[in-house]
């Protein structure tokens, strides 16, 4: 997967626990959960801007968007998802679907990103 | 509409005219109350439409515009505490606000979707040349690094406000 985010090394031991202990659970529950390599992406916002601007992630990752401004802000997508990302705050969204899919800000449409998800 | 753009024009000309002597360029204390005041201005004609707009898109971008402001200012206000700086009242933030007072008073004449027309129409021009003096004018002049970088950021905001007046006018035709 080259061209995903870097993952700290540190993390592998316990994001391998992780990961085979939510396997477990999933397996356990006999459910659809997300795949056992799923990450969490980030996106920093500051000064009206997401960066990065462009993620590429798998079906089953999530994207968490950290609002470091005084603003609300959300990542829209027309037609499509729509989050709320208060002031300060952080959000995330589930990425199950494989898409192409460039979002916006509704409060400041000039505040644009693209998420990129392949299958899992 | 026209009187409104046309008094904001004025008096940001006036700004630009003084600016022809390099001596005359505005003060960061003068350019700290400028900014304000183009908040402030924003939010009252916003609190003006939450009042009496039946649209449920204009009240929402009313209730946005409130909101941003109202944080913008905030962090105006903390800043030039912290630099010790008082807003300095001048002739462009009186010719500002008595143009506001103005197409408020017009506005408060209509309703309905004369009124929502009116108002997002105000909004998208105010927007815009609040965003040609803050390029041309204000963030050139400002020498304090902390009140240029406020003010690069208020532009952005300005630019992002712009772009959503200009969709919710859209969606009003
Ligand atoms: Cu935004």
């Amino acid at each position: 997967m080259p061209s995903r985010s870097p993952q700290n090394s540190n993390e592998d031991q316990s994001m391998l626990l992780k990961r085979q202990l939510c396997l477990g659970i999933a397996v356990a529950l006999g459910v659809a959960a997300a795949p056992a390599w799923a990450e969490t992406l980030q996106v920093t916002i500051d000064k009206l801007v997401f960066s990065p601007a462009v993620i590429n992630a798998r079906a089953g990752d999530t994207i968490e968007w950290i609002n470091k401004d005084i603003l609300a802000h959300t990542a829209t997508v027309k037609g499509g998802w729509d989050v709320m990302i208060p002031a300060g705050k952080s959000a995330r969204l589930v990425l199950d679907k494989v898409e192409s899919a460039d979002y916006y800000c509704r409060f400041h449409p000039n505040m644009k990103g693209k998420v990129t998800v392949a299958g899992p | 509409m026209l009187s409104r753009k046309t008094a904001v024009l004025a008096a940001f000309c006036l700004l630009g005219t003084s600016l022809t002597h390099a001596a005359d360029k505005p003060t960061d204390p003068q350019i700290a109350h400028i900014a304000y005041t183009a908040g402030t201005i924003d939010i009252e004609a916003a609190q003006q439409a939450v009042k009496m707009s039946k649209n449920e898109n204009v009240v929402g971008f009313a209730k946005d515009m409130v909101r941003d402001h109202e944080a913008v200012n905030k962090q105006a206000l903390d800043l030039v505490k912290k630099l010790k700086v008082t807003p300095e009242d001048n002739d462009t933030s009186r010719a500002l606000a008595e143009a506001a007072s103005a197409e408020r008073s017009k506005l408060s004449k209509l309703d309905g979707a004369a009124f929502d027309k009116a108002y997002v129409e105000n909004e998208v021009a105010y927007h815009k040349q609040v965003n040609e003096a803050l390029e041309t004018l204000l963030i050139p002049s400002a020498s304090n690094a902390e009140l240029k970088s406020l003010l690069e950021t208020g532009l952005k905001i300005f630019q992002g406000h712009q772009q959503h007046a200009e969709q919710v006018a859209a969606e009003l035709k």
